[in-house]
Parts: C-alpha cells; sequence; structure tokens
C-alpha cells in the first residue's frame, strides 16, 4: 500500500479565549517587539500512514481529528502536505 | 448500591474519592481500572476522578476519553445511569461527548488551589439531590483547565434545559469559564461534571463534610 505524509494544523477558533496566546504576546511587547496585536497558539502534528489512495488518506486524517486529534467546539483543523512518500 | 470508581494512568484523586464514597454510603465501591472493558455487573454508579490521566497529553482528558473501559461507562450513562466527573473526571466526561463545551487553560494561566464558594442551580443529578437549589458551599477547587467554555447556543441549550448544575458564586470564578459555570448536566440530568472537589470536603477530618452530601445522594438508588 502507498504510505503517504500529511501535516495537521490544529488552530483555535476565532472569538475562543487563548490565554497562553495572549501571554505570549505581552512577553513580546516586553520584549520590545511593539506593534504585537496578538498571538494565537495551535498545534502542528506530522502523521505518516499506509492507505490504499490519497482520497482514503485525506478521509482517515480528516475522522482522526474530528474523533480525537482537534475538539472541534474550540479548535479547527486543515490537513496540509498531504503526499505520497516513496519507499527506500 | 456499588459505585464503580474509574482509575487511569494518572488519576491521583481516585484513592480520595474510593475512601469519601466508602465513608458516605457505607459499602466499599469498586476500583476499575481504564483497561477493563466491563463493569462490575452490580455497579449502579459510576465516579471518574480527578488527577492528570495520560499526562494531559494532547489535551486534558483526550486520552482517557478513548479508554476500553469508556465505551461502557457511556453505555451506562445512555441508559440512565448516574454519571459524576471531578475535576480530570469532569474534562474526560466532555471529551468523551457526554458533556458538551471545551475547559480550557485557566484565564489565568495559573494552576489554582484554595476554596470557592458553590451554588447549586439545579438539582437534577443524583449526586446533587441533597441539596436544595441556591444553596451555597465551599468547596476546594484544585486545577489548571477548568475554564469552561461553549458556543453561544450551547449556553443557551445549557440554560433552556437546566443544565448548568453549580456556578461560582460571590466572584469567586478561579478560572474564567463563562457564566461562572463551576459543573454541568447533561440533558436528562444523569451525568454530572464539575471541576470542584467535593470527596476532599466528605471525611471526619477534612475541613466540612458538607461534599458528603454528593455521595449520600447515591444511598436513594435501589439496593
Amino acid at each position: 500500500m502507498p504510505n503517504y505524509s500529511a501535516r495537521i494544523i490544529i488552530t483555535l477558533k476565532n472569538g475562543v479565549l487563548d490565554p497562553q496566546g495572549k501571554a505570549s504576546a505581552g512577553a513580546l511587547s516586553g520584549l520590545g517587539f511593539e506593534g504585537v496585536e496578538s498571538v494565537r497558539q495551535g498545534k502542528v502534528m506530522d502523521v505518516e500512514l499506509s492507505t490504499s489512495d490519497e482520497a482514503t488518506a485525506r478521509a482517515d486524517l480528516s475522522a482522526m481529528c474530528e474523533k480525537l486529534l482537534a475538539n472541534t467546539v474550540i479548535e479547527d483543523f486543515e490537513i496540509t502536505a498531504l503526499t505520497e512518500r516513496q519507499m527506500a | 448500591m456499588a459505585v464503580s470508581v474509574i482509575q487511569f494512568p494518572g488519576s491521583n484523586r481516585d484513592q480520595d474519592m474510593l475512601d469519601a464514597m466508602a465513608h458516605t454510603t457505607g459499602k466499599a465501591p469498586h476500583d476499575v481500572w481504564h483497561a477493563d472493558t466491563a463493569l462490575p455487573a452490580d455497579t449502579q454508579a459510576i465516579v471518574l476522578p480527578g488527577g492528570f490521566s495520560y499526562g494531559d497529553y494532547l489535551r486534558c482528558g483526550a486520552i482517557a476519553a478513548r479508554a476500553p473501559i469508556m465505551a461502557e461507562v457511556i453505555k451506562a450513562a445512555e441508559r440512565g445511569m448516574p454519571v459524576l466527573g471531578v475535576c480530570n473526571g469532569f474534562q474526560i466526561l466532555i471529551e468523551a461527548g457526554l458533556l458538551p463545551g471545551a475547559l480550557m487553560r485557566n484565564a489565568s494561566l495559573r494552576f489554582v488551589c484554595k476554596s470557592v464558594d458553590l451554588k447549586v442551580e439545579c438539582t437534577r443529578s443524583t449526586f446533587l439531590s441533597g441539596f436544595a437549589k441556591d444553596d451555597v458551599w465551599s468547596c476546594p477547587v484544585a486545577h489548571g483547565d477548568g475554564n469552561y467554555v461553549c458556543t453561544p447556543d450551547m449556553l443557551k441549550s445549557l440554560q433552556d434545559d437546566d443544565c448548568i448544575a453549580v456556578t461560582y458564586a460571590n466572584n469567586s470564578n478561579p478560572n474564567g469559564s463563562v457564566a461562572d459555570i463551576a459543573g454541568i448536566t447533561n440533558k436528562a440530568g444523569n451525568v454530572l461534571g464539575m471541576m470542584p472537589h467535593p470527596e476532599n470536603i466528605a471525611l471526619p477530618h477534612q475541613p466540612s463534610q458538607t461534599g458528603a452530601k454528593l455521595f449520600e445522594g447515591l444511598l436513594n438508588l435501589a439496593a
């Protein structure tokens, strides 16, 4: 079966307060970076999987996000850089 | 009447919970391991204790909510069995989809460990049947991720369906949670999740015994 890799980017939905991002923004201002209006903190996950084809890989990754990797009440997810890996 | 307390890797309030329930109900509860695939047959109520299951990896409670025993907990909850989740247990109930919303990092970014005032908003849960609406009592909290958030639609449903069980009273909200929410029930009322720790105010040597009332509510369950 082909082997795929993908990058999943999980971000907080607009309007969800992000105290950690806010603290980082405050620290950046403290370091003298003027003009920082906001920082939003998220997660990046690199997943490798073997499956029949790219469409199945995308559907599987989406289901993984819905069921576990993201909490869709507060988070959005995006599947990026889905590519077939050439095995040596 | 038997209560099953679920123990996950990283639970650390399970023994407090077992002690509090044994003392108040007069019967030793079951200590059930997360990898078990069945609940003890005489289980009539389930409690998910506090702690840091799976090291809070991914999101608090996220991995525990997918542990083998949780399939049985979800089935029992859907049949109407009383289920209580305290602190990490509340986070697990949310991640398992038994309660709506999310619990995020405290707005202060600080771990809070102190007593706060709680107000009972609804007594539909078996665990709150010993209280009256508007009762105010002091209860300890100890958490870093107790900031309850939900969409405006979810909040309206919680209010309309009388699902807000306990709130932080007297300006004691320690985490920034929306509408001062400290605990909520599901629509049916049998599942209750709350951040504060009633098991720490239940035994004679503890500062008060108000929390014992949550477990005495179980005595009314059929033998």
